[in-house]
């Protein structure tokens, strides 16, 4: 089932660093007579390989702080990457210059978590889905373009007499729906999407999640999904990758990730949801606290945190293993045979 | 006599054109060492009840109708003077986002020592005291640096510790806790909510639990409130309603959840969504947007019938009670 599926996109040994530390001058600092500079990064992604394999829903899950949000910005290329490579179709495409990166743009497309901050408050609906078909086919004539506005709002369920609006005029959900018919309107191959269901209510997240579903399976789409929300994993997600402090934990399908959870995080992780059916909750309670990203700890990033741990976890960093279950698991006692 | 007993409440929000009515004839009731769960989505009017059960409702928002008893005494009636007893003493809150609730240029020694002070005849190194076993039974490591740190020196999760920690503080009846782990990471979450309980077990708290989140209410309250557009229109034993949901919006909140379909498959979903207060429709709040309604639910707001313990706003619920009965009436 997976193994004859092409990767559209690769990311390799992928790391980006944030300086935290300022210009030179306040970089400086005077200690025992002596001035020093002094550098401090923030590593938000530190090592980190995927494939995202044509038509599939890539999923990646973790906590806030774990490096999810700059892995996906990343491929996008709103932010380049302190080390690695990214690779589209075969080609790379982090080192490409602005003129040559542009058909990549409209192959690739970004829905962001929030509807409100995401549609520019000075643009009729219209506009705003007008922008992006004139900018990747300045060659269609007017009809075209409107044509294909028309096309996108009927299929994310907006009426388009209702292009003449502004974006404050419609509900979050409403408003999540034309973010995701901009991303749709360039007819692109891959979506990355970042909580895009994060800020909405119950109810209108299984709308806006039937709509994904929907494209998908309509236009052939492949997903890059970021979320927390692991019981939206489960349901639409082909493969999951878990994240802990900017790597990757645990990489497996997800009906095998979710029967049988092997690196000590995503079991924590997976305990935790609140699930309707069980009256009390058997989860695994995690202690301490999640190191920064700041002062990366030694060995394994989980170790502090770990019931497992031992000497090697903290001094040597795990690798990402293929397991006999078909899932990848970055863990010393995983590979040692102790869990 | 329940410990706290709200009926009929009407809440408005006075605004240019006329009244907004946030809460319409509201009833319920919470026992001593009860876990009452209240559900709905934004708009709904869930921080709305949590807060003007202390009176919290800032103007243009009043109290229009109705009573709010705690302890036989009316909440809605009293003066500011004889509410300041009970607020943060005898009936505490926690709210969502801890660095809103903590101030941030005080240590947190001194926060919990000025509210001992406020409510109590003690003195500070009695008052250190008492915060400082507070602060343990919330499991915060090293609890005696903390009481000298300032708010932004702690992690998400440690803050909210800190305010539950403040919440119990001089031992209250009630915890009211508006979306108490709604802004903290899942593990975090989890760890949270089991302390929030054990505490509330160990200490006979009765704990209102205000969230979005029906798996949370469904693990750790015993009975619930479904509210929309400021009308409950389902309440009783959280089991029976989670396992057997009478109202058509409460039975698609449930089928709407990711984990109630099929993985790959499209979800249930109700189609719409909430009205503002400003364009409530007439009749049950819910009718455009429900697959059942019928002329009768466009008029009339529809009254409560009682199915099980559960109590439930809807012609259509009646409809079919009132067959079954006359069903029943008929073989006997």
């Amino acid at each position: 089932m997976n193994a004859p599926a092409q990767p559209l996109v690769k990311i390799r040994d992928l790391e980006k660093r944030f300086d935290l530390s300022g210009n030179f001058l306040e970089q400086l600092r005077f200690r025992n007579g002596r001035f020093t500079r002094q550098q401090e990064f923030v590593h938000a992604i530190n090592g980190v390989n995927l494939e995202v394999r044509k038509g599939e829903a890539l999923c990646v899950v973790g906590e806030s702080g774990c490096g999810k949000s700059t892995v996906a910005r990343t491929v996008m290329g709103l932010l380049s990457p302190s080390g690695g490579e990214i690779h589209y179709d075969g080609q790379r495409i982090d080192d490409l210059d602005g003129k040559t990166v542009l058909p990549y743009r409209r192959k690739m497309q970004m829905i962001f978590q929030n509807p409100y901050a995401s549609l520019n408050p000075r643009m009729t609906i219209q506009q705003t889905l007008e922008e992006p078909i004139r900018f990747h086919h300045p060659d269609w004539n007017r009809q075209t373009v409107r044509d294909k506005v028309h096309e996108v709002m009927h299929s994310v369920g907006i009426d388009p007499d209702w292009g003449k609006r502004f974006g404050h005029e419609f509900s979050g959900g409403q408003r999540q729906r034309i973010a995701i018919a901009r991303a749709l309107a360039v007819d692109p191959e891959f979506i990355v999407a970042d909580e895009p269901i994060s800020a909405l209510d119950v109810s209108i997240q299984a709308q806006v999640l039937n709509l994904m579903m929907d494209a998908q399976e309509d236009r052939g789409l492949t997903y890059l999904f970021i979320t927390h929300d692991l019981a939206v994993v489960e349901h639409f997600g082909t493969r999951v990758a878990v994240m802990y402090l900017g790597t990757v934990c645990e990489l497996a399908d997800t009906r095998t990730l979710f029967d049988s959870p092997r690196h000590p995080y995503t079991q924590a992780l997976l305990s935790a949801i609140p699930r309707l059916e069980d009256d009390r909750p058997n989860h695994i309670r995690l202690h301490g606290e999640v190191s920064t990203p700041v002062n990366l700890p030694s060995g394994c990033v989980f170790h502090g945190r770990c019931p497992y741990a031992n000497e090697r976890c903290r001094t040597e960093v795990p690798q990402l293993i293929a397991t006999d279950g078909g899932a990848q698991v970055a863990c010393h006692a995983v590979e040692e045979g102790r869990l | 006599m329940a410990l706290l007993e709200v009926n009929n409440l009407d809440v408005r929000f006075a605004v240019r054109g006329g009244d907004l009515k946030a809460l319409r004839k509201i009833s319920f009731s919470l026992d001593k060492g009860e876990r009452l769960g209240l559900v709905g989505e934004s708009g709904a009017g869930k921080s709305v009840a949590a807060f003007s059960i202390l009176n919290l409702i800032a103007r243009p928002g009043y109290i229009a109708g109705g009573e709010i008893l705690f302890e036989g005494k009316n909440l809605a009636a009293m003066s500011d003077r004889e509410l300041r007893r009970i607020r943060g003493n005898r009936i505490a809150m926690i709210f969502q986002d801890p660095m809103m609730t903590l101030n941030p240029v005080l240590t947190i020694g001194t926060q919990m020592i000025e509210a001992l002070k406020a409510h109590r005849r003690i003195g500070t190194r009695a008052a250190r005291q008492i915060a400082l076993d507070r602060l343990k039974q919330v499991q915060i490591p090293s609890p005696d640096k903390r009481l000298d740190q300032y708010p932004h020196e702690l992690s998400g999760g440690m803050r909210q510790r800190v305010i539950i920690a403040i919440a119990l503080l001089l031992d209250p009846e009630i915890i009211i806790a508006d979306e108490p782990t709604t802004a903290l990471d899942v593990t975090i979450q989890a760890e949270i909510m089991a302390l929030l309980l054990e505490l509330c077990e160990q200490h006979n708290v009765a704990l209102m639990l205000i969230t979005h989140d029906l798996g949370v209410v469904s693990q750790v309250t015993q009975n619930m409130l479904v509210m929309y557009a400021g009308r409950i229109i389902e309440q009783g034993p959280t089991k029976e309603i989670i396992n057997d949901a009478q109202h058509p919006y409460t039975q698609g909140l449930i089928n709407a959840l990711p984990q109630m379909g099929e993985p790959g498959r499209r979800l249930y979903q109700i189609p719409g969504a909430m009205p503002s207060l400003n364009r409530i429709p007439t009749g049950c709040p819910f009718h455009p947007r429900c697959q059942f309604a019928t002329d009768l639910c466009k008029q009339e707001m529809p009254e409560y019938v009682t199915s099980g313990n559960v109590d439930v706003a809807c012609h259509e619920v009646r409809k079919l009670i009132e067959e079954e009965q006359q069903q029943r009436e008929m073989t006997s």
